[in-house]
């Protein structure tokens, strides 16, 4: 899914006639993408979609497919949106991203439906849900609605990515302690008496509370060693922004 | 009736939706700072749950018997424009509770547990009363749940907290405690 989503990169002449666009050009594509990733992830830093995050993340199957459902309905809302961007009026832009992603969720249930149904039961109506997601609308509202179709499509998969990689953390972790398993392989042998707590609701809540807890002991000791190697890369995304 | 009582305590506190199935997260960790802002909060909430309730079950009798697959979309549709409708008319008709709601009503078109409470709805098949009664009990313990974790946050803040683990990942802690404490209601399902 994610293969044919993926646009090659943007090229410079491919927007020529948009003047503010080229202007941006400034930024290398790869700003864009990897931002999502890890310095601006969408979870773990910017702390929007907890909902699906803690709801989900009990096994890692789970936060497999539901990674991938929000990922497709990200970058294809952040397409469609990017490219009608100069057609949408802005007072009803809100409806009109919300109607955009409510489809692609749509065609994602039906499609998860069809392919995994067991773990789309048990997702229940989290992949509804999605629609509500605070990131996706959050990327259109603030990226999507105003940039060029290729920066925005990097962005959405970007964002994407580091979302699947928020809901991977919490579910190998959720699992292994609370089952004793990795995508339904026992780890330690029979003699582990697992966590259950881990896999219950509670589980959710601390599990993300230590994996906050180890980012921000992560970025404090950071800035000592980062004072060292600003990376360019950032200081010219800022200032485009 | 035995059902309707039934409903009305699992939807409230043995399937809290906010301790329990993590839906509408975002307020219960954003404006759960005082009780008083929790407390109105949870009104707001709970009204809006109603109507859209009532809509929801007017749609599913009617309309989406049609087109089931509309359903996500007719029902995103439905509530945001309800929740536009709901504020301008309390601001019309009440000041007082238009000032005292005012800046939460929009907030709630993105609450997940709206769109969940429907989806539920529509799920379980419930009937318009029961439906009703489903959405007084979630709303009731959305309300708790923000009640309790804004009580617990107001004496934390005279606490000494490590540096490390002030904000999010505190009121992750309590939440988790908070969940932990709900899961003894679980015992009232199977025995009742």
């Amino acid at each position: 899914m994610s293969q044919e989503m993926s646009p090659p990169p943007p090229h410079p002449a491919a927007h020529g006639a948009d003047g503010l666009a080229e202007r941006r050009r400034a930024v290398p594509p790869n700003v864009d993408l990897v931002k999502g990733v890890w310095r601006e992830n969408p979870v773990l830093i910017q702390l929007l979609g907890l909902c699906p995050t803690l709801a989900v993340t009990n096994s890692v199957a789970n936060s497999v497919v539901m990674g991938i459902a929000t990922f497709f309905v990200l970058v294809g809302s952040s397409l469609l949106v990017s490219t009608f961007r100069r057609r949408i009026p802005n007072e009803v832009r809100i409806a009109t991203y919300i109607l955009i992603i409510a489809t692609f969720v749509t065609i994602a249930e039906f499609a998860l439906q069809a392919l995994v149904p067991g773990i789309y039961k048990a997702l229940g109506p989290f992949v509804a849900l999605i629609v509500v997601n605070c990131i996706i609308l959050g990327r259109q509202e603030a990226f999507a609605g105003r940039n060029p179709v290729g920066r925005s499509v990097l962005d959405a998969v970007g964002m994407g990515a580091g979302f699947m990689i928020a809901l991977l953390i919490m579910g190998s972790v959720r699992e292994i302690l609370g089952s004793g398993t990795f995508l339904g392989v026992s780890l330690f042998g029979p003699r582990y008496e697992p966590w259950v707590i881990m896999v219950l609701p509670p589980g959710g809540f601390f599990t993300l509370a230590f994996v906050l807890l180890t980012i921000s002991w992560w970025k404090r000791r950071q800035p000592a060693l980062a004072k060292a190697a600003e990376p360019r890369g950032l200081v010219v995304a800022e200032r485009a922004a | 009736m035995g059902d309707l009582v039934w409903i009305f305590f699992s939807s409230m506190v043995v399937n809290n939706f906010t301790l329990m199935l993590f839906l509408g997260l975002c307020p219960f960790l954003g404006v759960s700072g005082k009780i008083e802002t929790a407390l109105r909060m949870g009104a707001a909430n709970t009204f809006v749950l109603v109507m859209t309730s009532l809509a929801v079950w007017v749609l599913n009798t009617f309309i989406l018997s049609h087109a089931p697959y509309l359903r996500l979309i007719a029902f995103i549709i439905v509530i945001a424009s309800l929740v536009q409708i709901v504020e301008m008319v309390i601001k019309k008709l009440s000041r007082a509770l238009f000032r005292a709601l005012g800046i939460y009503l929009p907030l709630i078109t993105t609450n997940c547990a709206i769109l969940a409470l429907a989806i539920f709805q529509t799920n379980r098949d419930y009937t318009l009363a029961q439906g009703l009664v489903f959405a007084v009990g979630s709303g009731g313990g959305l309300a708790l749940a923000l009640v309790l974790m804004a009580s617990i946050r107001e004496s934390v803040e005279l606490a000494d907290v490590p540096a490390l683990a002030q904000g999010t990942a505190l009121v992750l802690f309590i939440a988790g405690s908070l969940s932990l404490a709900f899961m003894g209601f679980a015992g009232l399902l199977s025995s009742g």
